[in-house]
């Protein structure tokens, strides 16, 4: 099965829509969302919309932490995080706010497992931002493969027999083979805020039948988004970000 | 972590065990069948010791990530692989030919065959290069030959994929090659530079020429330092009839400093199947090792070195140094159109001032009967042509083993062409193309020919219309 891992939308239209055009001449089996459908970006009902209909049709999706911050009012995000998801709030209608409540933390799909942030504690929202911070995630999950997203930039774990783990550089484009003797944790690029110094929509996809999990980039137009972020009259600097990939 | 013992008759996935080939100090290599394959294979089974044996198990984890990945005459096809829940192991079509250290066991070797096996063994480093792996452990018994006579490397268990996690990165532990043939950087522990292999190569091509080992056969890791200053016994002190270009390349080959040694493979390859165009410098004359000064202020100068800057990694190098074939018509009436290409072959230099430029020119021949070789004057037609092809090359400054000239005799010089460019594994080819004329339009141009037919990148270049009528002007 080949599975499309779309990760931290963050209400970005444009770069959803591309990913998407994308897809369509991949033609994954299934598509997977790690969360975050909303937040940082100007366009949350229309993705809280698209991706409820691809769930509708099969995809799986998780939550993340900007999706949960819509329902409540703790303050676990930053300021201009903080801000867009009072603005976001207003403009959801209630069914599209009872979609993102009843997303779950966590799915599986024979041995790979889908999380927002981190296998451990996943409430937490842990950033998987090296081998000391995915070593838990292998402890206490037995999934041979753990994708995740919340990071914003690409990164892959390996974890051997011994239960060492390694980060591996990521090179785009390039199907990486998931060997069997190790288990492997993705994280996987951001669709709507990339941060890696790049305004490319990231996503991956995972071949489950050749065991291969491949990053991949999409253009999008930026300066769209980053207008209508303007528009909106949410923080500048959530705009400029978007320019400069970072 | 138990592993099924594998034993004759052993079934698993369909694979049935059959005589043991060979046993190594980390794996062991046997014969299997397979009621869907007609193809005889081998399978390679790692040999883990009790508990955790890290070593052997990255090392078979690295085979399995790359073999799977590489195609061509050079490798050889994975058949099926299993991994460490019951048997780790890797089936692979077997090569009937035996290895080169059969060959090399009989060295020194007449040097017509050490030239060609030399030629052969580099085309199929070439060709792994091509696909993003460095090899970092070629030595003569994991080079195999085909019965077709290509090369085909095995044992991919220290072997560094360009674009995939390296999983022995971090794994200090492994030994880092096979001692002799080594290169200085990985003794750095430095695994990203396919210069490596290049050394590698040139230790073989020695020993298949002297019938010795360029720095002998060190047991201790402290052994393998000392090639970071003390140069080999020249070659042609072992052996006189050595001619000096051959021993150029070996040399060449063998230099400290990766940035002095051949920047590719194909480079290589180019020099061992052009034997006249080699440039023989200081390394190719001399008889006997640096006196004790020179090596003294090179060992001093190596105190504490970590490396030898950049690496040049797979990914880079086609682009960096690429071999750029240069076709050029001398015929009079295309003066404009070679001075066209030649102001393209420049701007092209300015962009890639590692390239190596080839250029040829062809002699069409006479489909039938005896040719003629001397012009109406009596002149040598050969070397008239060679006279003018360095006539129009003048200015394109490049040292001289980066600059060459060929003279291709042939009924057809596309096709002339077109071998000439697989032969010095041309990255880019660049021709003019003559212009439109009703013949062409029915006989097919050459350079049409060329850029539907190459394996490689095409530059056709022509003069615009407008450039033409003024000159008919």
């Amino acid at each position: 099965m080949r599975l499309a891992i779309l990760t931290d939308i963050h209400a970005n239209r444009e770069a959803f829509e591309a990913v998407l055009a994308d897809l369509t001449l991949r033609k994954p089996d299934r598509i997977v969302f790690l969360g975050d459908l909303v937040g940082y970006g100007p366009d949350p009902g229309w993705c809280v919309d698209k991706v409820a209909a691809l769930v509708a049709q099969g995809a799986l999706a998780v939550r993340g932490n900007h999706d949960r911050a819509v329902g409540v009012a703790d303050g676990a995000l930053n300021a201009n995080a903080r801000r867009v998801i009072d603005w976001t709030v207003n403009r959801l209608t209630a069914p599209q706010k009872l979609f993102l409540e009843d997303l779950p933390l966590t799915a599986t799909e024979g041995d790979v497992l889908f999380v927002h942030a981190s296998a451990n504690d996943p409430q937490d929202w842990i950033y998987v931002t090296g081998e000391a911070k995915a070593m838990p995630s292998f402890r206490v999950s037995d999934a041979r493969v753990i994708l995740v997203g919340h990071v914003h930039r690409p990164q892959l774990y390996s974890c051997d027999l011994a239960g060492r783990v390694m980060g591996h550089p990521v090179v785009q484009g390039q199907a990486v083979p998931l060997i069997r003797s190790r288990r492997w944790l993705a994280v996987v690029g951001s669709v709507g805020q990339p941060r890696d110094g790049a305004a490319l929509a990231g996503y991956a996809m995972l071949d489950t039948d050749k065991n291969e999990l491949t990053f991949r980039r999409v253009p999008y137009d930026a300066a769209t988004t980053a207008r209508k972020v303007r528009a909106a009259g949410l923080p500048e600097a959530l705009a400029s970000r978007l320019i400069k990939g970072e | 972590m138990q592993q099924i013992k594998p034993q004759p008759g052993l079934e698993i996935d369909g694979f049935t065990l059959g005589e043991q080939l060979h046993k190594g100090g980390f794996a062991t290599v046997w014969e299997v069948t397979h009621p869907l394959y007609r193809t005889p294979m081998v399978m390679k089974i790692p040999t883990i010791l009790d508990g955790y044996d890290g070593p052997t198990i990255v090392g078979f984890e690295v085979e399995q990530m790359i073999m799977p990945r590489l195609t061509g005459p050079h490798v050889p096809r994975v058949m099926g692989e299993g991994d460490f829940s019951r048997m780790a192991y890797i089936v692979t079509e077997r090569i009937p030919g035996g290895s080169m250290h059969q060959l090399v066991k009989r060295a020194p070797l007449p040097l017509d065959e050490v030239i060609e096996a030399a030629a052969r063994m580099a085309q199929a480093v070439a060709d792994l290069h091509r696909q993003h792996v460095i090899h970092l452990d070629l030595k003569p018994d994991n080079f195999l030959q085909r019965e077709t006579g290509e090369m085909v490397l095995v044992d991919y268990g220290l072997s560094r994929h360009d674009e995939l996690p390296d999983l022995l990165a971090e794994e200090f532990t492994i030994p880092m090659g096979t001692f002799p043939y080594i290169a200085p950087e990985q003794y750095l522990r430095q695994r990203g530079d396919l210069r490596s292999d290049l050394y590698a190569l040139g230790a073989m091509i020695y020993q298949m020429a002297t019938g010795k080992l360029p720095f002998g056969e060190p047991e201790k890791l402290s052994q393998v330092r000392e090639r970071l200053w003390r140069d080999p016994v020249p070659p042609r002190a072992l052996r006189t009839e050595i001619p000096e270009w051959l021993q150029e390349i070996i040399l060449r080959a063998l230099e400290v400093d990766p940035a002095r040694r051949y920047q590719s493979a194909a480079q290589m390859i180019f020099d061992l199947t052009h034997p006249r165009q080699v440039k023989i410098t200081e390394r190719g004359h001399k008889l006997a090792q640096d006196g004790f000064w020179t090596v003294w202020k090179r060992k001093r100068a190596m105190k504490g070195v970590k490396g030898f800057g950049a690496p040049v990694s797979t990914a880079a190098h086609g682009d960096r140094a690429p071999i750029l074939l240069v076709a050029v018509d001398l015929a009079p009436e295309m003066e404009a159109l070679s001075a066209a290409l030649f102001s393209s072959v420049k701007r092209m230099l300015v962009i890639t001032p590692e390239a190596r430029v080839a250029c040829v020119n062809v002699i069409k021949t006479a489909r039938l009967g005896i040719d003629q070789t001397t012009d109406d004057d009596g002149n040598h037609l050969h070397v008239s042509r060679l006279v003018a092809l360095r006539g129009w090359a003048e200015g394109i400054e490049l040292p001289d083993d980066r600059l060459t000239y060929t003279i291709l005799e042939n009924t057809d010089p596309a096709s002339a062409i077109l071998d000439h460019a697989e032969a010095v594994q041309a990255d880019h080819l660049m021709m003019g193309a003559r212009g439109h004329s009703t013949t062409r339009r029915f006989l097919g141009s050459v350079s049409a020919r060329v850029v539907a037919e190459a394996h490689c990148s095409v530059t056709v270049i022509r003069l615009k219309d407008g450039a033409r009528t003024a000159d008919a002007a």
